[in-house]
């Protein structure tokens, strides 16, 4: 009996083997093999036809930190990542509450903050090129009515970064406001009448009772914003190619001018690993944060 | 006639304050939102190069869809952009069901660890991986086809935990009185646990077929021909500076990318965003 309890056991556990299969295979050969790869070819030298790679230990990695496009491209993703995380949330919790009040046309109003997200990045892009045109877009014809000169806002250093910033926040917002939403239905409306009862205002419910429900879902969708804040640059491509003078280039296109505009595939590699370990940074802050929110509850 | 009038006093209420704020808010937001929408739908349909002139006297005209179909392969973009996303997504439902199902109910050595290593793959981009990926596809001889830029998008880590919180949620009974009918563990999969997911697959479909008809930089990567390119990387060289940038034409290019998208999206919008209100992603 003991013994037939055990092969089942065993039956049970080459079953599940068999099912996870296929998937784990295709993310050892698409996640974790090239994860370490990466790592194993950020530490050679770059192979000429006349000199092959050699070893060189964490040299590409140095050659990162001395070239002054690394801080600048860094830089600019800090604050990219700095200003699209929190003022897309922002954007995402207004439009949710809006969203969510009983208004007239209220379907229109949720479709017209969520249409942005389904649209491609580039196609996005696109869009916001006539705003940005200089003299002639919508932008500086609006500002022109006001009497201000015209503004190269993609061509030069001072707003080039900014704009695709705000490109980011149009198009994410309307993602995130969907998981406010869904998490704002959860929330018994007998709580607005208790603390309206207790003589609460709008501001004391939303700020004592309303953000702290929601900031299981804050925590979602800031880790998916700080994955997107090093994902999302598909708009670079159309919109500034990183330029004028790198003031807009984000790490990611970075690694793709090196590897498939330069050749340079040790550098990317160097950079990719630099990527992933901050990445894996967030993971592990963010499973720190789950866990400490479930012993919490 | 004196009560009809207090009634008429009653519903002709003002409404307070916050409400018509509320609504104001909500309503001047969403025309900013959709502005640059609307602005190119209506440049799509302005005579070339005249759109930026902001004349809303000139008439409407269709030549911009007309010149873009007729400038560049259109229709075999659409097509692949659409026997793309169907491949990925046929994958994506396979692969991470069967995961999904034996990290919710079945006990194997290791299983918690390797569970770990998934979720740390929802970290681990494919984006950030392109130059090792681009290796691997080439080595695979997958390079410019459509397997080739599915492949890497497959084992979704975001799939398997969506579905194994869901299979989690399925009462056990259900299972037994499946087994205890004689039912195989494909059946109980199939009968039971499916089923039972239904929302959620429905709210994964539409995140996936979202993505990967939008996807860029991987496929701009692993394509190099007009016979495999999907829309967006046909659009993007469309746009490019040789073509001479006319704001019209780009809009209609543009139009014509998200249209299909756009407009299943407005007419299931409703349960669109239901889906993702009841599958609680969250």
């Amino acid at each position: 009996m003991n013994e037939m309890a055990r092969l089942q056991k065993r039956r049970l556990a080459l079953y599940g083997w068999m099912l996870a299969a296929p998937a784990l295979a295709l993310m050892s050969l698409f996640a974790f093999y090239p994860a370490i790869a990466t790592f194993w070819h950020s530490l050679f030298t770059r192979g000429t036809s006349r000199r092959p790679s050699v070893f060189a230990g964490f040299e590409n990695y140095g050659d990162l930190f001395a070239d002054p496009t690394f801080w600048t491209v860094a830089t600019n993703n800090l604050i990219y990542a700095g200003v699209t995380i929190p003022v897309s949330i922002i954007f995402a919790l207004v439009m949710a509450l809006l969203a969510n009040a009983h208004i007239p046309a209220r379907s229109f109003v949720r479709s017209a903050y969520f249409t942005p997200t389904i649209l491609p990045m580039i196609a996005a892009a696109n869009l916001w090129l006539f705003f940005y045109t200089p003299d002639l877009g919508v932008i500086d014809q609006i500002t022109g009515l006001f009497g201000a000169s015209p503004t190269n806002w993609l061509g030069q250093p001072e707003t080039a970064l900014a704009s695709v910033i705000i490109v980011t926040i149009w198009k994410e917002a309307g993602f995130f406001m969907i998981f406010y939403l869904a998490a704002l239905q959860t929330i018994p409306p007998d709580l607005r009448e208790a603390a309206r009862i207790e003589g609460a205002g709008r501001w004391t419910y939303t700020r004592r009772v309303l953000l702290p429900l929601l900031m299981p879902t804050t925590i979602f969708v800031f880790v998916n914003a700080m994955i997107n804040s090093v994902k999302l640059i598909d708009h670079l491509f159309i919109l500034t190619k990183g330029g004028p003078n790198n003031a807009s280039k984000l790490i990611l296109y970075w690694i793709w001018e090196m590897a498939f505009a330069y050749f340079d595939s040790p550098h990317a590699a160097a950079m990719t690993i630099l990527v992933l370990l901050a990445l894996g940074l967030v993971a592990v802050a963010q499973f720190r944060l789950v866990e400490k929110r479930t012993h919490y509850r | 006639m004196k009560t009809d009038t207090i009634t008429a006093n009653t519903t002709l209420k003002l409404p307070d304050l916050d409400k018509v704020l509320d609504a104001l808010g909500a309503w001047v937001l969403a025309i900013v939102w959709i502005s640059p929408l609307l602005f190119a739908a209506w440049a799509a349909l302005q005579p070339s190069g005249t759109a930026l002139g902001l004349d809303f006297s000139n008439p409407l005209t269709f030549e911009n869809f007309v010149y873009v179909w007729g400038a560049v392969p259109w229709g075999g973009y659409f097509t692949n952009t659409v026997v793309l996303v169907t491949l990925i997504l046929a994958g994506q439902l396979v692969l991470c069901t069967l995961a999904g199902f034996a990290f919710a109910r079945f006990e194997f050595k290791g299983r918690d660890t390797v569970f770990i290593l998934v979720l740390l793959q929802l970290f681990i981009l494919p984006e950030v991986l392109i130059v090792e990926n681009y290796a691997i596809v080439s080595k695979l001889g997958l390079f410019d086809t459509a397997l080739g830029i599915g492949l890497p998008y497959m084992a979704s880590a975001f799939g398997i935990f969506l579905l194994r919180q869901a299979f989690k949620s399925v009462p056990i009974e259900l299972e037994e009185a499946a087994r205890i009918e004689g039912c195989s563990w494909m059946g109980v999969l199939w009968k039971v646990y499916v089923p039972a997911a239904k929302p959620v697959y429905l709210a994964y479909a539409l995140v996936s077929i979202a993505t990967h008809w939008n996807n860029f930089l991987w496929p701009l990567i692993v394509t190099n021909s007009p016979e495999t390119r999907p829309l967006t990387v046909g659009l993007s060289l469309f746009g490019a500076p040789e073509t001479g940038v006319d704001i019209s034409v780009i809009s209609a290019a543009t139009i014509m990318t998200i249209a299909p998208l756009l407009m299943a999206f407005l007419i299931f919008q409703r349960q669109f965003i239901q889906a993702f209100l009841r599958a609680g992603i969250r």
